[in-house]
């Protein structure tokens, strides 16, 4: 243990392979001392996993109905008791973590890279490229999210896949305000010009040099993003735009629960409380990668 | 007058690291009076923490500890946050390196000297109006009322360094602490400014701390020069006996600057290897 | 013959003023050039019109007899390198060394990187133990070794450099001006070295050129600056406070009267 220890905080890696485990030795060692990031990272963890073994976990079929089991309040059955259709509310939201992650890491894939690029493209040539890119991403910006979002889908057609687009077509504009700022911050800085100096095209200095930097303030961005991207979903599916019925997507399940809420307050309080945790988990987490990732904290020592 | 202004011993400075605590100031002892101290080493040899610990500005996770830091009768370990304060400016001053980070860039340079003495003197504005225009003109600043009238920004870097030692030197401190005063500056404003240190140091009877990587420098505006390496005092010198040091270190020190009529062929260097292992 | 670099009636204007001003000069193949001056002086703003890092330039920038523009980016890259002031700014805080090393060689196609690098921390006195290494592991020396390997990876001919030492500790100085000194004579390297230290331009150069406020002031050989015999009253003035304590008791002692 103390060896792999010492072999990790090496002042003197012998590979890069060294070199690298060590930097991510130090970063996960700075993580652990925060308590609450590492709630966020269990939150976001546990959600991994459940996605993952959703069928095994869940005790129920999540579409399976049962109409003499209507609105049953929580019980050893069926822990968090059943909807008006009989289906237990907690296979239910196991199955819709599958939908919940599906949309997040769909959205991040789509939206980080995109905004990545155009907003490093733009701090990196500034002058006239730099206008047109940041006019465009300020139209974008200067619309409500939910409300963009709800236009996208109302001209796509409601569905899952659409719903994920227009989240991510409302997603990047941040980003690429990110990666911008930061992009600026070094873009006259010498060891950019030493490599300009060394004959690399744009696009190498962009590509290998730029963008990596730029990664982990959006990295963070994107995790602290993740709370309101799960809020934007359930709200398209809270409001019939998102996936379709029967999917257990659990702003839909909120939205069939609205009708018995003063009766029967499980149906669409638990799927709420799992909105709110998971995206509690998120913001956590990001603050908490916040506080390793940026350089500005890292460098003082 | 048998005790000194300040007495240092055995002043101790820790940081931790993945590998366990790292002392970066071993056991720092000295008195200072009336007079003018150089601190004198390079980067990591512990010469700014040394200065900042003398007014309790290094915030966790260094670790400070001392057996003795007593100012003009004075316990400052024990004293309060708020006794602190009144020590901090009033009582000792410090100056750093770059006026353009130790200005505040919002508030006008009349506006930051007079928010130096109203924090320790309780005076009507039209005096403090007539102090400040009178330390202006004190550091050679030929048109006080101008200047006091401009943004940090709008000043050059001679003119900054002059405005932070006048804001440092309005409540009339007993002890100025220089850290690298002049080593953002061109060199013909660095004479300029040392000059201005050392005249009203004379003036007011204070004590000065001057803390730099530079030798020569240190030892034409000091009495008394300390050479500090790796956290440790090397060697102790008058400033005029600076040639006739005895250490390999100073010696090396001093021979490693490359001269005006320089004629070598090759910089003598200092073995640093037993400086990279540790 | 045609030198190194050769310059004539250089002006650079930044926004609506000169910062450079009709400045003329040429550097010989071998000979190691300085421009000192006080800050504002235009001294980098040259060297950055030399790399066509300046935005709004006249004049004409020679190299080896060829007008600049004629090179194309990657042919100057191969011809001439530029040597940063600040270590801790001039290399990628997310690079190892040896990433940063063969950087040159990859944009270029050249191959055999591995082996090329390994020989050049050599020749700039670099361990081997410090190949992976991020630069916030390394010290001011070591990075500042490593900034003049990069430069050097492509083997140019004339060398920029931009006050390489200024940011340094006195013994790290010398070790670092040693090392220039040495690579010059191996490879038989032009320096032009933009600086405002008087005395690293008396160890490290041959001819030097006084700049104040964008014009060329004086142009003298070393000697000069050695004796202290500046023609011009602005570069006496800048000798003069330059001085340190040592030289001036030399100056100053019975042992000046020589």
């Amino acid at each position: 243990m103390t060896s792999l220890k010492l072999w990790l905080t090496a002042d003197a890696p012998d590979s890069l392979w060294q070199a690298q485990a060590g930097q991510a030795y130090a970063i996960s060692r700075n993580f652990a001392r925060n308590p609450l990031a590492m709630l966020g990272a269990v939150i976001v963890g546990v959600l991994v996993l459940v996605a993952i073994f959703a069928p095994w976990l869940a005790p129920y079929s999540p579409t399976g109905q049962n109409l003499s089991m209507r609105l049953m309040p929580p019980s050893a059955e069926n822990w968090l008791g059943t909807d008006e259709l009989g289906r237990d509310i907690l296979s239910r939201i196991i199955h819709g973590s599958r939908i919940t992650l599906l949309i997040v890491v769909m959205v991040a894939v789509i939206s980080a890279p995109l905004g990545l690029i155009i907003g490093a493209v733009a701090g990196y040539f500034g002058g006239w490229t730099d206008r047109i890119l940041m006019a465009v991403t300020d139209v974008f910006l200067s619309l409500p999210k939910l409300i963009m979002a709800l236009a996208f889908v109302a001209a796509l057609g409601a569905g899952l896949q659409n719903a994920i687009i227009a989240i991510a077509v409302t997603a990047w504009p941040a980003y690429a305000r990110i990666a911008r700022a930061e992009t600026l911050t070094f873009r006259n800085s010498e060891f950019i010009a030493a490599v300009q100096l060394q004959g690399a095209s744009h696009m190498r200095v962009i590509g290998l040099h730029v963008l990596p930097l730029c990664i982990s303030s959006t990295i963070i961005r994107v995790t602290l993003d993740m709370a309101g991207i799960i809020l934007t979903a359930a709200g398209l599916g809270f409001l019939g735009l998102g996936a379709q019925p029967p999917l257990p997507e659990w702003g839909a399940m909120i939205s069939r629960g609205r009708s018995f809420i003063l009766d029967q307050w499980w149906v669409a309080t638990m799927p709420g409380l799992a909105i709110i945790i998971i995206s509690l988990g998120f913001c956590f987490l990001g603050d908490g990668l916040r506080d390793v990732l940026d350089p500005r904290q890292r460098d003082g020592r | 007058m048998s005790t000194p202004l300040l007495q240092l011993r055995n002043l101790r400075v820790t940081f931790p690291s993945p590998r366990g605590p790292v002392e970066v100031v071993k056991g720092v002892s000295f008195d200072l009076g009336r007079e003018r101290l150089g601190i004198v080493g390079e980067s990591g040899s512990g010469k700014s923490l040394t200065g900042r610990s003398l007014l309790r500005l290094l915030k966790p996770p260094a670790h400070v500890t001392m057996d003795k830091l007593i100012f003009d009768g004075m316990d400052i370990p024990s004293l309060s946050e708020r006794q602190m304060r009144a020590v901090r400016g009033a009582r000792i001053s410090l100056v750093m390196q770059d006026p353009k980070y130790s200005l505040n860039p919002v508030m006008t340079i009349g506006v930051q000297i007079a928010e130096a003495l109203r924090l320790h003197e309780n005076l009507p504005r039209r005096e403090i109006h007539a102090r400040v225009c009178d330390m202006l003109q004190q550091v050679r600043i030929d048109d006080p009322e101008h200047v006091m009238k401009l943004y940090p920004h709008q000043v050059s870097g001679g003119m900054g360094q002059r405005v932070m030692i006048a804001m440092m030197l309005i409540p009339q401190p007993d002890i100025l602490i220089a850290d690298e005063p002049t080593s953002a500056l061109d060199v013909s404003v660095q004479a300029q400014v040392l000059h201005l240190i050392e005249q009203m140091i004379l003036k007011n009877g204070m004590g000065l701390i001057l803390i730099s990587h530079d030798l020569e420098l240190v030892a034409r505006y000091c009495d008394r020069v300390l050479v500090m390496r790796q956290g440790e005092v090397v060697e102790e010198l008058a400033a005029d006996q600076l040639h006739a040091a005895q250490h390999p270190y100073t010696k090396g020190l001093l021979a490693a600057v490359p001269r005006m009529d320089e004629t070598r062929e090759v910089l003598p260097v200092m073995d640093r290897a037993e400086v990279y292992e540790t | 013959m045609s030198a190194a670099l050769n310059i004539e009636n250089l002006f650079v204007r930044y926004g609506r003023i000169d910062v450079v001003k009709d400045v003329s000069f040429s550097v010989a193949k071998g000979e190691s050039y300085a421009l000192v001056g006080e800050s504002g002086s235009g001294k980098s703003t040259i060297l950055r019109a030399i790399v066509g890092m300046a935005p709004d330039v006249r004049g004409t920038v020679e190299i080896d007899g060829a007008e600049r523009a004629t090179y194309r980016d990657l042919e100057f890259a191969r011809h001439c390198q530029m040597v940063f002031q600040d270590p801790y700014a001039s290399l990628h805080p997310r690079r190892i060394v040896d990433a940063t090393l063969q950087e040159p060689l990859k944009i270029h196609g050249i191959s055999g990187g591995s082996a090329k690098v390994a020989e050049m921390m050599d020749a700039v006195g670099l361990d081997q133990r410090f190949r992976y290494r991020f630069p916030h592991q390394l010290s001011g020396g070591q990075r500042q070794r490593v900034a003049i390997a990069r430069a050097l990876m492509l083997e140019p001919q004339l060398l920029l450099l931009d006050e390489p030492t200024s940011a340094l500790d006195v013994s790290v100085q010398a070790e670092i001006l040693n090392l220039l000194v040495r690579l010059r004579k191996d490879r038989g390297l032009t320096y032009l070295l933009v600086t405002h230290s008087l005395p690293v331009v008396s160890f490290l150069c041959d001819r030097l050129g006084v700049l104040r406020q964008g014009g060329m002031v004086e142009q003298v050989d070393v000697d000069v600056l050695r004796r202290g015999t500046f023609a011009k009253p602005y570069a006496q003035e800048l000798y003069a406070s330059s001085l340190g304590a040592g030289d001036r008791e030399r100056q100053s002692g019975p042992s000046a009267a020589v």
